[in-house]
């Protein structure tokens, strides 16, 4: 078994013990290659199937290709997919677009907060009916009690003290100073009532590793990440006005593989594009103690 | 494919360092990332010079604070990762806290790790978590350790007072069976033997701490010991017209393939595999040591999430209920017995009390307690556990992944052992515990035969086993109502109304099931000591939960029509019905059988 062929192992292991361990258990599906191919993983463990929603939150202001790429992807791979929004915040012109907030304010309104009120059932979660093709009000209004997240160590400081298997308290809080201990193959998977877990399947995957999976496994990805012949592409994708690409003429996998492998990324952060991490130093471990992915 | 596209994935080695407070782990790591270039772009220079402004001292354990950032106590809170590169491969450093307090997460680190580096201070010496850390990275089963002296400079290089540490560790180590891969003399602020041999210490011929890095090898599967898959999962998703039932799982140890003669542990079911199933990938008829996978059967058997494939041409686990193992105690109450916890042992999860505690090993001076009962924070013993049901496990030392396991106390992980052997059964916890209760049972001035002379029959638990929809309410129903109607003593008893686990597929071995399953043979108890006909339904009842009710039910006498439960073997049933149970015939039989095993007296015929 080469590297890719563990961290596969692995990520499939931790699928199944969440499949079989939670009753109302999710996917976060962002559009995202990570969690694309955390969902190609899903058919993998689940040999072509994806037996649980997928979640998406949509800020309203995401790159739009995402939106018709994801609806596409719904419909081709038979998803259950479901989305959910600050229907609230953006009727009322509370985001930074609208120049009401920061960068960060924003993301905790549009993003944590949206984020915290679907998974808890409180807002409206919609779901798309595959006879239709059309996205209606879910009647599913039960909590997910175990969430899937494409959260992964090597992108910044606090997500390498995550745990496989995270708790979150009543608040979708996150104590990062008393984790539960994980040891061989057993995780945290009992969980009081009112709290949910946080399962990391792409814990231990290095950015590269995802993009080799890719190529090996011919992952079908959103091409917003392939130069169109503009000398830019995106490395990390998230909403329009706070998403800057990057300078690349890396045209597909292959090229981005080798980008990172030995060209021009080799040695720059992966989230370098987003603006809000920047808008304070500690901003993501503040924005996932509070419920950010 | 292009030629790159083609080329290997880069590899990848989880490295954990673990020591005492103080002795310098922080130091290493910052001499790691600095010699072999790892930091980012500025980053040394930036802290030289906030050192400068503050007139204190560089040292490089300021690099991994600046990068950090979650030093606020002086202590490194929790597992946090650094990386760095060397020629041959990628490392990742779990930097694990030396803090008591935060054993859990050195744990959590040091499980993740594929090698480990322990670090003592030359000057110090030995302390209490540098055995500590020992004894933990031993249960957890790594065994490629560098031992790195470290402060050589404060002790002015000399070679006796390595050769002391190395003399007196090595000791210690061996004691737990653990051999280091090699002892390294380093002087981390200097970077004496960190990245290049160093000068002032010409008597050591070893490697440096980088050169015995690249020599550790990454432990390869499993692939010649005998085949462990605990099944995690049998899926059947029927979406899109699928209709294979997959048993899946991580194959922990072994090999296997089509056409194998397999046996499922704890239930003894038997089969062949009849196909390898993927998603994606080319076929293949072989299943390998970590790969997670998928396998349909030739012969549609029952069997159950939790049990453990194995093949039939290799050495048996053992399956029991009683055995010995080292225990490390993580949780803030302390483990007692008397107090149902949760075993998560391969795939399954089973109820578990402390049997005893036989003894408690004192990690500071490795000398064991004979006295103490229970189990304190941080405490490592060595213990009789018991299930409360049987469980199929190795011997860690003859096949490693499924000779550990956790404890689950109050659903948080608080424990974490190897299995030592397994211990027979007799006087189990639950045998005295029913014996108490026989003993100390107060009865009233009625006695029993008063009661089958009054009643012309005797008390009976009579189970109707089958599965849903097989029609086994309505022939327990009929049955109650044939015996009233001849004028016994009987009662129906829906087994809904109380245990909706107990009659229900799928349930079978579940924690809360087998609490229900306790509770119901007390009841039966009560019931037929009053001396009634006491007739229910279950469905999935296997020889185990049936054993555990007539256990309960002591000493009066279980009896079993059974519909075709698949989970019940057929020793143990008294009638047999085949066909539709709905009708008088079936009726007669179930009152035939008990008649000729004497429940009612003659006359009353």
């Amino acid at each position: 078994m080469d590297q890719l062929d563990y961290l596969e192992a692995k990520s499939i292991h931790i699928l199944r013990e969440a499949y079989r361990e939670f009753k109302n258990l999710c996917m976060l599906w962002s559009i995202g290659k990570d969690s694309t191919v955390m969902l190609w993983l899903a058919r993998k463990a689940f040999f072509g199937h994806a037996p649980f929603p997928l979640v998406h939150i949509d800020t309203n202001y995401k790159i739009p290709a995402m939106i018709d790429y994801r609806d596409r992807m719904a419909r081709e791979w038979k998803l259950n997919m479901v989305y959910g929004q600050n229907t609230e915040a953006l009727k009322n012109k509370m985001t930074f677009p609208d120049g009401a907030i920061d960068r960060i304010a924003c993301c905790k309104a549009l993003k944590s907060e949206a984020l915290k009120h679907t998974l808890s059932g409180e807002w409206t979660r919609w779901r798309m009916n595959h006879e239709t093709g059309e996205y209606e009000e879910d009647s599913n209004k039960e909590p997910y009690t175990g969430v899937i997240v494409g959260a992964r160590a090597d992108e910044e400081g606090s997500r390498s003290k995550e745990r496989y298997f995270s708790p979150r308290d009543k608040q979708s809080d996150w104590d990062v100073d008393d984790q539960p201990p994980e040891l061989w193959s057993y995780y945290k998977t009992d969980f009081a009532p009112g709290t949910h877990v946080r399962i990391h399947p792409l814990l231990d995957w290095t950015e590269l590793n995802l993009w080799e999976y890719i190529q090996r496994e011919q992952v079908p990805i959103i091409d917003l990440y392939f130069d169109q012949g503009e000398g830019t592409r995106y490395r990390s994708l998230g909403c329009l006005p706070c998403t800057l690409g990057v300078q690349s003429t890396a045209k597909n996998v292959d090229e981005i593989v080798e980008e990172l492998r030995s060209g021009k990324f080799s040695n720059v952060a992966e989230r370098s594009g987003r603006a809000q991490d920047a808008a304070d130093g500690n901003s993501l471990e503040t924005l996932r103690r509070d419920g950010y992915m | 494919m292009t030629e790159m596209a083609t080329r290997k994935s880069e590899e990848r080695m989880n490295l954990v360092i673990v020591g005492h407070v103080d002795h310098g782990k922080s130091t290493v790591i910052g001499r790691l990332l600095a010699d072999t270039g790892s930091l980012p772009e500025g980053k040394l220079d930036q802290v030289k010079a906030m050192c400068e402004r503050n007139s204190r001292p560089f040292e490089y354990a300021f690099l991994l604070d600046a990068l950090k950032n979650e030093q606020s106590q002086g202590i490194t809170i929790d597992t946090a990762r650094c990386f760095f590169k060397t020629e041959k491969r990628h490392y990742i450093i779990n930097d694990a806290p030396g803090h008591i307090e935060f054993l859990k997460n050195m744990i959590t680190g040091a499980a993740r790790a594929e090698a480990a580096l322990l670090v003592i201070d030359a000057e110090e010496g030995i302390q209490e978590n540098s055995k500590r850390h020992g004894y933990m990275i031993s249960m957890l089963g790594l065994k490629q350790i560098a031992v790195l002296v470290n402060k050589m400079d404060l002790v002015k290089y000399e070679q006796t007072v390595f050769e002391k540490i190395v003399k007196e560790y090595s000791e210690f180590l061996g004691h737990l069976g653990v051999h280091p891969t090699a002892f390294v003399p380093v002087a981390a602020r200097e970077g004496d033997n960190i990245a290049s041999s160093s000068l002032r210490m010409p008597w050591y011929e070893g490697l440096t701490v980088l050169g015995q890095v690249d020599s550790f090898t990454r432990p390869e599967g499993n692939l010649d010991q005998p085949f462990r898959l605990p099944v995690q999962d049998i899926y059947k998703f029927t979406a899109q017209g699928d209709d294979r039932r997959i048993v899946s799982g991580t194959v922990e140890t072994g090999t296997a393939k089509v056409g194998d003669h397999v046996i499922f542990y704890p239930s003894g079911k038997e089969t062949i595999i009849d196909s390898v199933e993927r998603f994606n990938a080319p076929e293949t008829t072989e299943v390998h040591a970590d790969e997670a996978v998928g396998i349909t059967m030739s012969t549609e058997i029952y069997i159950k999430p939790g049990e453990l494939m194995c093949r039939a041409d290799e050495l048996k686990p053992n399956v029991g209920r009683r055995f010995r193992a080292n225990v490390f105690w993580m949780g803030r109450a302390p483990m007692i017995a008397g107090k149902q916890y949760k075993l998560k042992i391969g795939a399954t999860k089973v109820a578990t009390e402390l049997a005893a505690v036989e003894s408690v090993l004192d990690a500071s001076e490795l000398e064991s307690n004979h006295n103490k009962q229970l189990l304190d924070r941080h405490d490592v013993g060595e213990i009789l556990l018991e299930t409360h049901r049987p469980i199929a496990f190795d011997r860690r030392n003859d096949i490693e992944p499924t000779g550990r396991f956790v404890i689950v106390d109050d659903f948080e992980i608080a424990g974490a052992g190897v299995i030592l052997e397994r211990v027979t059964e007799t006087d189990s916890i639950f045998d005295r515990q029913i014996k108490q209760r026989e003993f100390s049972w107060e009865a009233g001035e009625v006695s029993p035969a008063d009661r089958e002379q009054r009643f012309n029959h005797k008390g009976k638990f009579i189970i109707v086993a089958g599965e849903p929809g097989s029609g086994r309410r309505n022939l327990a129903k009929k049955v109650e109502k044939h015996l009233f109607d001849q004028g016994f003593n009987t009662y129906y008893f829906g087994i809904t109304n109380q245990f909706g686990d107990l009659d229900q597929h799928g349930t079978i071995g579940t924690i809360q099931r087998d609490r229900q399953i306790e509770i119901l043979g007390e009841l039966a108890r009560i019931m037929t000591d009053a001396g009634l006909l006491f007739i229910t339904t279950l469905t999935d009842i296997d020889e185990f939960d049936l054993n555990k009710l007539r256990k309960l039910n002591e000493p009066n006498e279980v009896f079993i029509v059974s519909l075709g439960d698949p989970a019940l073997g057929s020793s143990a049933i008294d009638v047999q019905i085949e066909t539709d149970p709905e009708t008088d015939a079936a009726v007669r039989k179930v009152v035939d059988e008990l008649t000729s095993q004497q429940v009612f007296m003659d006359f009353s015929i």
